[in-house]
């Protein structure tokens, strides 16, 4: 074509991404498995009807645990990461955090399930650790672009200590508890997955319940989580969380113990890849990692990208299609309310539990994986781009319904949409290797079928494989959106909402 | 405020640890079982199995529930279990991890385990004596990946009779999770074919819990041994001499045909470590153990 008019790069890499999503169909398998689907679909709502909540003390304790793990391992986590924020300008501590960051919580689980087994330090480092990193990440941010002005009334004798207590974190104070208090809301999803692999939170009563097609059960369990988070701003209050802090470790202890032999045999002999730890030959060691590369990691990383490319431009179009939903633009109170109820809904549901639920219904291909990480994305991204939509003033004569929607919002919003897709890149990658655990061939499959198999030392590097791809889309993503820049009034709110994005 | 919580942090860590420290020698016996059949029922199947050891042996006893087949041998490998009803694989995976641990027990009916494959009747496929090459391209489910009559023995004699890798015999292949879920999928037609323990499929029809219209037994798998009872070789120790000897004579004495029905087994004999040496050879020859 000889035009003078140029696409934009934006609406390049947007049409290359879809193109990269169609080509990954072709590749994908995305077929629907059971013969009754819809059948089994429709026992699972009836259940929603008839919640059976007969099983109370065992649904109370399965809540008890979700919340005192979520508490204790984000106190730590928050603890931990404002250490290391005030040191996070030393290289070698992003890069760490980075890569920690990068494991997700149910991997660390199934690590350190093998070093602790069934005590409680299992479950508290599983969510501590990544936390602790994010938090590290966040709060360095936060410290960064930070007002500094009250430095410049402080005395030059001052110690660091109380120039940082007097004249930085009361300015800072109110962003850190936001943060931390968005991060609690991730803290009990987290939480409540654990139970998928042992612990004993939700997770691992609604996985049973689930397994016996005890719908009603499964519902009671949803409808209490929902509520849980719903009113988490009621019972999250400053003055009740030391009660919270000071009861939870009593909740969670057991009495299993912790033998330091285990934990000096996991980094001496487990993960100690078995060719090394038999002294083989130089050919024999290649032959098992090249075994390990060609018949594990790749199909892994291959299955890996092409659910990730399908679940990232699937998660965009429903973005399209829920911001109205919750735009004064476009409908009324009334009809805002059902909008954001849906949101609600979709996004405080994990993913990985709405990938098991679709799971158990459609069998194990990558639909169900597609459609749950779409659904739960894109409601995250719908809820923010929906509520940016709102401050958009437009004329009084402005053109109504689709026009209004194609030639006044969309361009007008689409910098920031973007912006929060690449956001959630490498959450959704993160996401994508962790739903392996629940039988679609991705990453998480051949790391959940290593230890299970108790070979540990190939688990470990899957796992690190896993890392390394997040870490490397996580730098594409920088760099696209730096070559975009989509990034560029960062006020106090848009901050928040970056973090939201970004978990 | 935040020197409050500080101190609350550092009270809870000292809580945490010191409960660690207290419970440094395990006077309770804890056992756990594989999860491998319907798991809202493990705790109600095996509380009672640990009310009967408790009177027996005089000491607490304790079961607690665990998720996957490879949590319950780091348990018993961590000793925060010290006895465990393992299926073949599990308890060769955990004695070889555990030097010095012993099979003491096996139900009668485990030195001749089964493996039953059934089929959904879409398929239109018919017992037979043969093995079924007609399974072939279909889409078939195992149970648990570290489950013996769920996956060991069945992928052996898949791929020595169809002389190639089950994921190159079939259009599919998955693990259902459990040997009731595996029977409740090909059932449903969500699978085509599955493998599932001899005993729990006979248990269920029994029960009548299988719809024998829908799906149905096509080919039974030759003998092989299965379940045990594995006791830590440290348990002496711990709660005095002859004590491993005193659990095995309390299983194998356990004629209530309510608690055996948990299992489900008509009674426990002796066993020991190499009654399970075919179950070793075949996991190194399918590459599950190194």
């Amino acid at each position: 074509m000889d035009s003078v008019y140029k696409h934009s790069p934006s609406w390049k890499v947007s049409w290359l991404f879809v193109l990269l999503a169609g080509f990954s169909l072709f590749f994908s398998d995305i077929e629907i498995i059971s013969l009754e689907p819809w059948q089994e679909l429709k026992r699972l709502f009836m259940g929603l009807l008839t919640p059976d909540w007969s099983n109370l003390s065992e649904i109370g304790e399965a809540f008890l645990q979700t919340l005192s793990f979520a508490i204790l391992g984000v106190a730590g986590g928050s603890l931990i990461g404002f250490l290391l924020a005030q040191i996070f300008h030393w290289r070698w501590i992003q890069v760490t955090c980075a890569f920690i960051r990068a494991i997700h919580e149910l991997f660390w689980a199934l690590i350190f399930l093998q070093i602790f087994g069934l005590h409680p330090l299992t479950g508290l480092l599983a969510i501590g650790l990544p936390y602790a990193a994010t938090f590290a990440k966040v709060y360095a941010e936060i410290l960064e672009e930070g007002d500094r002005s009250a430095l410049q009334a402080v005395s030059r004798d001052a110690s660091r200590v109380s120039t940082f207590f007097y004249a930085r974190l009361p300015d800072l104070w109110q962003h850190f508890k936001t943060y931390t208090s968005y991060r609690l809301e991730c803290g009990l999803r987290s939480s409540a997955i654990l139970g998928f692999v042992g612990l004993p939170t939700l997770g691992y009563t609604l996985s049973s319940a689930f397994m016996e097609g005890h719908y009603s059960v499964v519902w009671a369990l949803l409808l209490l989580f929902y509520l849980l988070i719903a009113t988490i701003r009621y019972w999250v209050r400053p003055a009740l969380l030391p009660v919270y802090i000071i009861a939870a470790p009593f909740i969670i202890a057991n009495d299993s113990t912790i033998s330091f032999d285990n934990v000096q045999r996991f980094f001496t002999e487990d993960i100690i890849p078995a060719p090394i730890l038999r002294g083989d030959s130089l050919s024999e060691s290649w032959h098992w990692l090249s075994d390990l590369l060609l018949n594990q990691a790749l199909p892994g990383i291959v299955n890996t990208v092409i659910l990730t490319q399908i679940a990232l431009v699937a998660s965009g179009v429903l973005t399209l299609l829920f911001f109205p939903l919750i735009s004064t633009h476009f409908f009324k109170p009334a009809g805002r309310t059902i909008g954001h109820v849906l949101l609600v809904i979709l996004r405080t549901t994990p993913e990985y539990i709405l990938a098991y639920i679709l799971l158990q219904l459609w069998g194990p291909s990558m639909l169900p994986a597609i459609v749950a990480l779409a659904l739960h994305n894109g409601a995250i991204i719908g809820h923010l781009i929906g509520r940016y939509s709102i401050e958009v003033q437009l004329r009084v004569d402005a053109s109504r319904g689709l026009n209004r929607y194609f030639y006044e919002l969309l361009p007008r919003l689409y910098g920031q949409f973007l912006a929060f897709l690449f956001y959630r890149w490498e959450i959704i990658m993160r996401e994508s290797a962790i739903l392996g655990i629940l039988g679609i061939a991705t990453l998480g499959f051949y790391i959940d079928s290593s230890i299970q198999e108790l070979h540990f030392d190939k688990a470990m590097i899957l796992i690190f494989i896993t890392a390394l791809l997040n870490v490397l889309v996580d730098s594409l993503s920088r760099y696209l959106r730096g070559k975009l820049r989509l990034r560029t009034n960062v006020d106090c709110r848009a901050r928040n909402d970056y973090c939201t994005a970004k978990e | 405020m935040k020197f409050k919580l500080f101190l609350s942090l550092l009270f809870s860590a000292l809580i945490l640890f010191s409960n660690i420290a207290f419970s440094a020698s395990p006077k309770t016996l804890v056992f756990s079982a594989i999860p491998d059949q319907d798991e809202t029922r493990l705790k109600q199947r095996f509380g009672d199995v640990a009310k009967y050891l408790e009177k027996q042996l005089g000491i607490p006893v304790k079961y607690v529930p665990v998720k996957s087949y490879a949590a319950v041998v780091t348990a018993f490998r961590n000793d925060q279990i010290q006895l465990a009803w393992f299926g073949g694989l599990s308890g060769v995976q955990a004695r070889l991890k555990v030097p010095g641990s012993q099979a003491i027990a096996q139900g009668v009916e485990d030195p001749k385990f089964h493996t039953y494959i059934i089929a959904n009747h879409s398929t239109g496929l018919k017992a037979s004596d043969e093995f079924p090459k007609g399974v072939a391209g279909k889409t078939f489910t195992f149970g648990s990946k570290g489950s013996t009559s769920g996956r060991l023995m069945p992928q052996y004699y898949i791929e020595k009779n169809m002389g190639d890798k089950v994921d190159n015999v079939f259009k599919r292949v998955g693990f259902s999770g459990n040997h009731s879920k595996t029977i409740a999928l090909v059932q449903s037609g969500a699978y085509e074919v599955g493998a599932v323990n001899f005993k729990v499929w006979e248990k269920e029809v029994e029960e009548g819990k299988v719809d024998t219209k829908k799906v149905s037994l096509i080919w039974k798998t030759p003998a092989y041994p299965d379940y045990q009872w594995t006791i830590r070789g440290d348990v002496d120790k711990a709660w005095g001499k002859g004590f491993s000897d005193k659990v095995k004579a309390a299983l194998i004495d356990l004629k209530d045909p309510d608690l055996l029905g948990r299992f489900p087994r008509s009674g426990f004999i002796e066993a020991k470590n190499a009654d399970f040496q075919p179950i070793l050879d075949t996991a190194k020859s399918i590459g599950i153990i190194d």
